[in-house]
């Protein structure tokens, strides 16, 4: 890329020396913003990994109780909303303006499915009163693989706290995650966004990806702990 | 994943299909793993599968594998390690009481 | 020693470029925002003070007759968190840090300016909710929150207090997310990382612990309002929680949140003792790499805080050998200091009494710290006046008054203004006196048994005339506190205009005016020389590499 002397990209800010630094920089926020994420959730996964150890029945009684088939749903649309937003970045980089608009919608479609089928999930937990607080009823469930022994419903109900805490949480991170991509969206539409210059893309592309990478982990720690026969 | 033009590049599109079954599958061999009696290997095929499956989306869906400098892969390095520093020391914690 | 005064002409500087309140509090630039937190950190510092002088005057009586014991509780709660949170966490970076790190590596500003002052409005924001908290009833649950006692048995603000340091959390995540692609992306052409000043390697060590470790606490917090607002059981040991597992969360940040508050005022200190002996640091690399070394290492030994909380004996013992492991990098520089300073040309000026109050009382602070770490010892002392002297003596002997030393170092370049030096140094004396005299009888007190957070010593009226030296002491070192605030406000108006370079130091930010414009260089700086390089600068003037700007 040739320099240009006094002439500069319009969204080349005045602190930085040329573009390469600023997309760098960019990048490179973007990705120690997502090391404060892995800590911030971090904590979560330190408490469910402390109280699965002391209360492995319990929590596989209480883990058999939600839904893996919806879980598992929710991964799979997951995994296909990474795919749709690299695929907008390439549809960026190769000049494809109506195939990277296409493909953020997408991605925020299954952003949107993700959530509905959270809300489905949650409607469920809700009536089956695992909802943890004053309604929680956990009684006579047995622990899987041991019949006759019942899981204790006060550790069950730690299981749920951190269930909806967790998924909460990540919840919340899709919802600003689609917010984010609404944003990318507008600035796509308006043009903004070339071969050259398309750095909301790729960093809007890192965080929705590390969402992404937290659920994987979240499906089988959450609906998979003891679900064999 | 800065700078380098798409010009002379061979086509992402066909990693990023591959990537993108590979994950599928890994969720589908999850689930179908979890219905399995492993015993206490359960939960370690399950967290093996799902960092494959985070490495693979970190390594190319954000573009880990061609980045220029090292120094994202120490950023990324670093930070697991010390997530696992906070898992492990709390957990020998846990692990060595001798009262219930 | 002083460069020849520049013109008694007022340059447009960042100070006088734009009026209006506007101005600044919508400017991006990073000296601009670094003011906006010496403003507020002070104010809070006030308020930090305040409750320490009313804790003074409770303890100067056997008898809990001043306050009663639920207002105690809170005054020592608030008088940590304040300090802790509002005060030192920011006090280095958020002021010295954003002003001179840009202009150390050669930048216009920091990589993000918008984050920047997102990042004061975020402190603003957990400041006024801290501030709404403490006027309507406050929190008395210690500056740790321990919980069950914070989720499941008081009636105080425990979530608001908790929601205010979590929004605040955020603002030391971003300063620190800030300086660390500054450091890595925005350094001049020339300047490698061998050649950064020390005072940077330390923010850059602070700032991989403000990332890594914020979010951990902040997470914790969300847990306990949670468990306060739900009633979940995550720590409620009737509900099978368990409360350690707070206590796990909790310091693994809150212990490499002590070296997030000590690491930036070695850095300081390391600054004022090269210039004022005129020599290069000794061991370079070592005190680079020790400030690294002291941010990972900072994160293995969190659970020194709990050896009698019901931990298991293994894990205290390695979490005992590891927090001695701790004390090396700290030592590596304390050697490193006193080397530099051997066969150095000593100047007096204020900075250095400070720095030189630092190196005794750091080492003292470190030292004692030691004691602690052995598990025999920390039996008998835990929970004593031994454990506040000990990380008094590092927080007040060490990183206050390496805070203290650094605002006089940098004051004629952020000011433009020179401060009173014969004041400054009977200003430093006075802190030095006073933080003795009122910390030292602590570590004897906790020694002999005097329990911490306790307004209520009549079982052992023995500890009063101790307790008298200490309040004494505080009022001698709030004395020592008030005369700079004075003076630089003094200086100001009053003080005569500072050269560019008065103390003739190294370092890219000498090289621009004092007050510095707004976007620091004219022209990037293209660095050829090594960090320190004094033998250089008093050889003759004219090898001072010169920087317009």
């Amino acid at each position: 890329m040739a320099a240009h002397h006094h002439h500069h990209n319009p969204a080349l800010l005045h602190h930085f020396a040329t573009e390469q630094q600023q997309r760098d920089s960019a990048s490179f926020g973007m990705w120690i913003f997502l090391a404060t994420e892995v800590m911030f959730f971090g904590g979560l996964f330190c408490a469910y990994l402390i109280y699965r150890h002391w209360y492995f029945g319990d929590f596989a009684a209480a883990s058999t109780s939600i839904n893996a088939k919806l879980g598992g749903a929710n991964t799979a649309v997951l995994i296909c909303s990474s795919l749709t937003v690299v695929l907008a970045i390439w549809a960026a980089q190769t000049l494809r303006r109506s195939l990277m608009l296409l493909m953020l919608v997408l991605t925020m479609l299954f952003g949107a499915a993700f959530l509905g089928i959270k809300g489905i999930e949650y409607a469920d937990k809700f009536h089956e009163h695992h909802v943890p607080g004053a309604s929680f009823n956990f009684d006579h469930e047995e622990i899987p693989n041991h019949p006759g022994q019942y899981a204790e419903p006060r550790h069950a109900e730690i299981f749920f706290a951190l269930y909806f805490i967790m998924t909460g949480l990540h919840a919340l991170h899709m919802i600003i995650g689609l917010g984010i991509f609404s944003w990318l969206f507008w600035a796509a539409w308006k043009g903004r966004f070339t071969p050259e210059y398309h750095t909301p893309l790729e960093i809007g592309g890192l965080y929705w990806h590390f969402v992404d990478i937290v659920w994987i982990y979240l499906f089988p720690l959450l609906y998979l702990i003891d679900r064999h026969k | 994943m800065s700078g380098h033009s798409t010009a002379g590049h061979s086509s992402p599109l066909k990693k990023y299909f591959a990537v993108w079954i590979a994950l599928l599958l890994g969720t589908w061999l999850t689930y179908q793993a979890s219905l399995l009696d492993l015993g206490r290997y359960n939960a370690a095929v399950a967290l093996i599968i799902a960092t494959t499956k985070a490495l693979l989306v970190t390594l190319f869906f954000m573009h880990l594998k061609g980045a220029s400098e090292k120094l994202l892969k120490l950023v990324v390095a670093s930070t697991i390690f010390f997530l696992i520093l906070l898992l492990a020391l709390s957990m020998f914690d846990y692990g060595t009481r001798s009262f219930s | 020693m002083a460069t020849p005064i520049s013109p008694n002409v007022e340059r447009e500087n960042y100070l006088n470029k734009h009026y209006g309140v506007g101005s600044w509090l919508l400017t991006t630039d990073h000296k601009r925002i670094a003011l906006l937190y010496l403003l507020s950190i002070t104010f809070f510092f006030f308020i930090g003070g305040f409750f320490a002088l009313l804790i003074r005057l409770e303890l100067l009586t056997p008898a809990s007759d001043l306050v009663q014991a639920d207002t105690y509780n809170k005054l020592f709660t608030q008088h940590g968190q304040v300090m802790v949170f509002f005060f030192l966490i920011p006090s280095i970076p958020a002021v010295l840090g954003n002003f001179l790190i840009p202009l150390m590596v050669g930048a216009k500003d920091l990589a993000f300016p918008k984050i920047n002052l997102l990042s004061w409005y975020l402190y603003i924001i957990g400041g006024v909710m801290m501030i709404h908290c403490m006027l309507t009833g406050g929190v008395d649950s210690g500056w740790t929150f321990y919980v069950p006692l914070s989720t499941s048995f008081l009636n105080t603000k425990v979530v608001e207090a908790g929601l205010a340091i979590f929004v605040t959390g955020f603002s030391s995540i971003l300063t620190g997310l800030n300086f660390i692609v500054t450091i890595h992306r925005m350094r001049a052409p020339g300047m490698t990382w061998m050649r950064l000043p020390l005072f940077v390697w330390a923010h850059y060590a602070t700032s991989i612990i403000q990332i890594l470790g914020t979010p951990v606490i902040a997470i914790t917090l969300v847990l306990v309002v949670a468990e306060r607002s739900l009633h979940l059981g995550i720590f409620d040991p009737k509900l099978g929680g368990d409360p350690l597992l707070f206590q796990h969360l909790f310091w693994f940040y809150s212990h490499p949140a002590v070296y997030i508050m000590i690491l930036p005022s070695m850095g300081v200190v390391t600054e004022i003792i090269a210039c004022f002996s005129r020599k290069r640091i000794f061991g370079y690399s070592f005190v680079a790499m020790s400030s690294i070394a002291i941010a990972v290492f900072g994160f293995l030994v969190w659970a020194h805080h709990m050896f009698v909380a019901g931990i298991s004996v293994y894990a205290a013992l390695i979490f005992s050998l590891l927090s001695y492991a701790v004390a090396v990098p700290s030592a590596v520089k304390v050697f490193n200091w006193t080397a530099t300073l051997y066969k150095g040309s000593i100047h007096y000026d204020a900075p250095m009494l400070y720095a030189f109050g630092f190196l005794g009382l750091f080492t003292i602070g470190g030292l004692t710290g030691l004691f602690l770490s052995a598990l025999g010892v920390d039996m008998h002392v835990h929970d004593t006046y031994f454990v506040i002297a000990h990380f008094h003596y590092i927080m007040v002997g060490g990183a206050l008054m390496g805070y203290l030393g650094g605002m006089h170092f940098w004051w004629p370049k952020i000011s433009g203004k020179l401060y009173p030096e014969g004041w400054a140094r009977l200003a430093a004396l006075i802190v030095f006196i006073g933080f003795n005299l009122t910390f030292f009888p602590q570590f004897i007190l906790g020694y002999l048994g005097m329990p911490r957070r306790y307004p209520d010593y009549s079982h052992m009226p023995e500890f009063q005339i101790l307790n008298v030296f200490s309040t004494a002491g505080a009022t001698v070192l709030g004395v020592g506190y008030l005369l700079p605030m004075i003076y630089f406000l003094w200086s100001m108006r009053y003080g005569s205009p500072a050269p560019d370079n008065p103390w003739n130091a190294a370092g890219l930010e000498w090289q621009t005016q004092s007050p510095p414009t707004t976007f620091n260089f004219d022209e990037e700086p293209v660095v050829t020389w090594e960090a320190y390089n004094y033998d250089e600068i008093d050889k003759g003037q004219k090898e001072v590499p010169q920087v317009v700007g």
